[in-house]
C-alpha cells in the first residue's frame, strides 16, 4: 500500500471536525482538502462568468472550465471534449437524455428497457419518455443477489428495443451489471444504451470507448467532487442531433424576435451561467483519484468489504443483500436485522455516531422484486478504517438486545 | 446524545408486545395511516360509544417508534370521551414540537418517553402517524 491510513485520512478535513463513522458514501462521498482548495481558489483568482467577459478574466475562467472538460474527458477516456456535458448531478443529466433523446427519438410501439434496480431518477425519465412517447416501458429482472441472467436478456430484448437504461452498479446491491453483454445485444437492435454510472464512478475505472456506451451520467459528489456538478457523456453522432434541453444564455449563436440558431456542442445543451467552480474542483478529485490510483482504491475496499462482510455474517440475525462475493459489492452493504425496522436500526447507530442510510434508497421497484420493504445501507470508501468497521459491528452485536429481544 | 434514551423498555416493550394490535371486527371508523418515509403504514380502528372511546386497536407494520407510539396512544385514549382524546393528541403533538411543560408531560404519561423525537426531524412522522391518524376520526366523526 502506498498510503498509510493516516495519511489517506489526513486529506480530508471532514474527519478533523467530525467524529462520526461515516458509513453512507453511495449517498455522498467527503471530500479532500484539495478539491475543497481548488473550489475556492476559482473563486478567489478567477472567477468571471465564464464564455461571457471579453477580458482577460472571463478568458482564464472560461480556460479553468474547459480544462475542467478536458480531465474529464481524459478520465472517461472519450473521445472528443464536446461529448461531456456538465449538468448538476446524475439526475439532471439522464433527464437530459429522456427530454432531448427519448421523447425526440422514440415512438409509440418502440420498447425501453430499464433494470429492475435502477434508482428512481434512471426510472421515472424513461416513464415519462414512455407516456409521452407511447414507447412500451420492459423491466429487465435480476436475481435475489442481483444477477442478470443470460434468459432474463434472452426476455426483455426484442426488435423493438430502441433504449436501454441501466445502471452500471446498484447503489443497493452494489453488484455490477453485464454492461458489456448490455451493449452488445443493444447495439445488435440498433438500440442505444444510458448508461447510469453515479455508483461506479468512484470505484473502477469507466472507458466509454471500450464499454461503447451512447450516453453515461454520474455525479461529482459522491467521487470526492463538490455537489452541484455532474456529467452527461454522450456520443457526438448523438449529441448534435439533439435539441436543446434548457434554453437561455450561453447556448445560442444569435437570437432574432422570432428565433434563435444554437450554439455548437458542448454549449448548445448547458444553457445558464455554468458551476465553473465546481467543475475545477472535480478536476481536482480526477486528479486525487489518479494519485491514489485505481488499484489501490479497489484493494483497500475489498480489503474493508470483506472485513465487514465477514464479521457482520457472524451475526445470525444479519442478513446482508447481494452477492456473496466481497468484490462483487462496491463498497455497499445493505442488510437488514431480523425484527428490527431499518429506521430503528439507524437511529441506534446514530446514538453512537455511525452515520448510515435505511429505508428504500430510492429503488422502490427493486425492494418490491426482492420481497423486502427496507432495509440498511453501509457503504465504504477506501478512506474508512478497519477501526471503524469494528466499532460498527460493535453496535451491530448488541442492537437486538437493545430492541428488547432475548430478555 | 439525547436518543440514547430513546430505545429504553417502555419503547421497545410497547413495540414488542403491544396491547392493542389486533382485529376489532366492530369498528365504527377504520383509518389507514401512511408514512411513506419509513414505509410505516398502521390501521387504526375505533368503536365510539356515546361520546367515548368504548375500544380502540391497531394493526399493520412499521419501525418501534410508530408501533409503540400508536400502542401508548391506546393505552390512554381508551375509555377517554372524545373531547378529552383530542385534547392528549394536542398534548401529544405539541410535545414533539417541543412546546409543553412538565405537568402537561406527565399527563401523557408513558407517552413522554418519546419527548426527545423532537430532536430527532427524520423520525417525528413514525411517532405522530397513530396520533395524526386518531385525530382526522375524532374529527371528522
Ligand atoms: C445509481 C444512482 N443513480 C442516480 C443517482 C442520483 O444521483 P444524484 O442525486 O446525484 O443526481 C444515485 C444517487 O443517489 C444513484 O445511486
Amino acid at each position: 500500500m502506498k498510503w498509510s491510513d493516516k495519511r489517506r485520512r489526513e486529506e480530508f478535513p471532514f474527519f478533523c471536525y467530525r467524529e462520526e463513522i461515516y458509513l453512507d458514501h453511495a449517498a455522498t462521498s467527503q471530500r479532500p482538502q484539495r478539491v475543497l482548495d481548488a473550489e475556492r481558489v476559482f473563486y478567489e483568482k478567477q472567477n468571471a462568468n465564464p464564455f461571457r467577459g471579453l477580458y482577460e478574466l472571463g478568458m482564464e475562467a472560461t480556460d479553468a472550465y474547459e480544462r475542467a472538460r478536458k480531465t474529464v474527458q481524459n478520465f472517461l477516456h472519450a473521445q472528443y471534449a464536446e461529448e461531456i456535458i456538465f449538468t448538476r448531478n446524475a439526475t439532471e443529466s439522464l433527464n437530459l437524455v429522456a427530454y432531448s433523446f427519448g421523447c425526440h427519438f422514440l415512438k409509440e410501439g418502440d420498447e425501453i428497457i430499464v433494470s429492475i434496480m435502477e434508482h428512481h431518477s434512471n426510472l421515472l425519465p424513461w416513464q415519462m419518455v414512455a407516456e409521452k412517447t407511447g414507447a412500451k416501458l420492459v423491466f429487465l429482472e435480476c436475481g435475489a443477489d442481483g444477477t442478470i441472467s443470460k434468459e432474463q436478456l434472452d426476455f426483455a430484448f426484442t426488435e423493438r428495443t430502441k433504449l436501454v437504461a441501466i445502471t452500471h452498479v446498484s447503489n443497493v446491491l452494489g453488484c455490477q451489471n453485464p454492461i458489456e453483454e448490455v451493449v452488445r445485444r443493444a447495439h445488435e437492435c440498433e438500440a442505444v444504451v444510458v448508461l447510469d454510472a453515479a455508483q461506479s464512478i468512484a470505484h473502477r475505472p469507466v472507458d466509454v470507448v471500450l464499454l461503447d456506451v451512447d450516453f453515461l451520467a454520474f455525479s461529482g459528489h459522491k467521487m470526492m467532487g463538490p455537489m452541484g456538478i455532474g456529467v452527461l457523456y454522450g456520443k457526438k453522432k448523438w449529441l448534435e442531433q439533439m435539441p436543446p434541453f434548457l434554453r437561455g444564455g450561453e447556448m445560442i449563436e444569435s437570437v432574432s424576435r422570432t428565433g434563435a440558431t444554437f450554439a455548437p456542442l458542448p454549449h448548445r445543451l448547458e444553457a445558464g451561467t455554468v458551476n465553473a467552480a465546481a467543475a475545477v474542483g472535480l478536476e481536482a478529485a480526477i486528479h486525487f483519484i489518479h494519485e491514489i490510483g485505481w488499484e489501490e482504491i479497489r484493494s483497500r475496499e475489498e480489503e474493508l468489504t470483506a472485513y465487514a462482510m465477514n464479521q457482520m455474517e457472524a451475526i445470525p440475525e444479519i442478513h446482508i443483500l447481494g452477492s456473496k462475493d466481497p468484490k462483487n459489492h462496491s463498497g455497499i452493504l445493505t442488510f437488514t436485522v431480523e425484527g428490527v425496522h431499518p429506521h430503528d436500526v439507524a437511529s441506534i447507530l446514530d446514538a453512537d455516531h455511525i452515520a448510515v442510510r435505511a429505508g428504500h434508497h430510492c429503488a422502490q421497484p427493486l425492494f418490491a422484486h426482492l420481497n423486502i420493504p427496507s432495509a440498511t445501507r453501509a457503504s465504504l470508501a477506501f478512506y474508512n478504517t478497519k477501526e471503524e468497521i469494528d466499532r460498527f459491528v460493535d453496535c451491530l452485536k448488541p442492537l437486538r438486545r437493545k430492541m428488547g429481544y432475548g430478555k | 446524545m439525547e436518543n440514547k434514551t430513546f430505545y429504553h423498555e417502555i419503547l421497545t416493550d410497547h413495540n414488542l408486545h403491544p396491547a392493542h394490535k389486533h382485529d376489532l371486527h366492530d369498528a365504527d371508523y377504520v383509518l389507514e395511516g401512511v408514512n411513506p418515509n419509513c414505509g410505516d403504514d398502521i390501521w387504526l380502528k375505533v368503536k365510539i360509544n356515546d361520546g367515548r372511546i368504548e375500544q380502540a386497536s391497531f394493526l399493520g407494520d412499521g419501525c418501534a417508534i410508530s408501533q409503540a407510539s400508536a400502542d401508548m396512544m391506546l393505552d390512554l385514549v381508551i375509555g377517554k370521551t372524545k373531547e378529552d382524546a383530542l385534547r392528549m393528541t394536542d398534548l401529544f403533538l405539541r410535545m414533539i414540537q417541543g412546546e409543553t411543560t412538565e405537568s402537561e408531560l406527565e399527563e401523557l404519561e408513558e407517552a413522554s418517553v418519546l419527548q426527545n423525537v423532537s430532536h430527532m426531524p427524520a423520525r417525528v412522522k413514525c411517532a405522530v402517524l397513530g396520533w395524526h391518524t386518531l385525530k382526522e376520526i375524532l374529527e371528522n366523526e
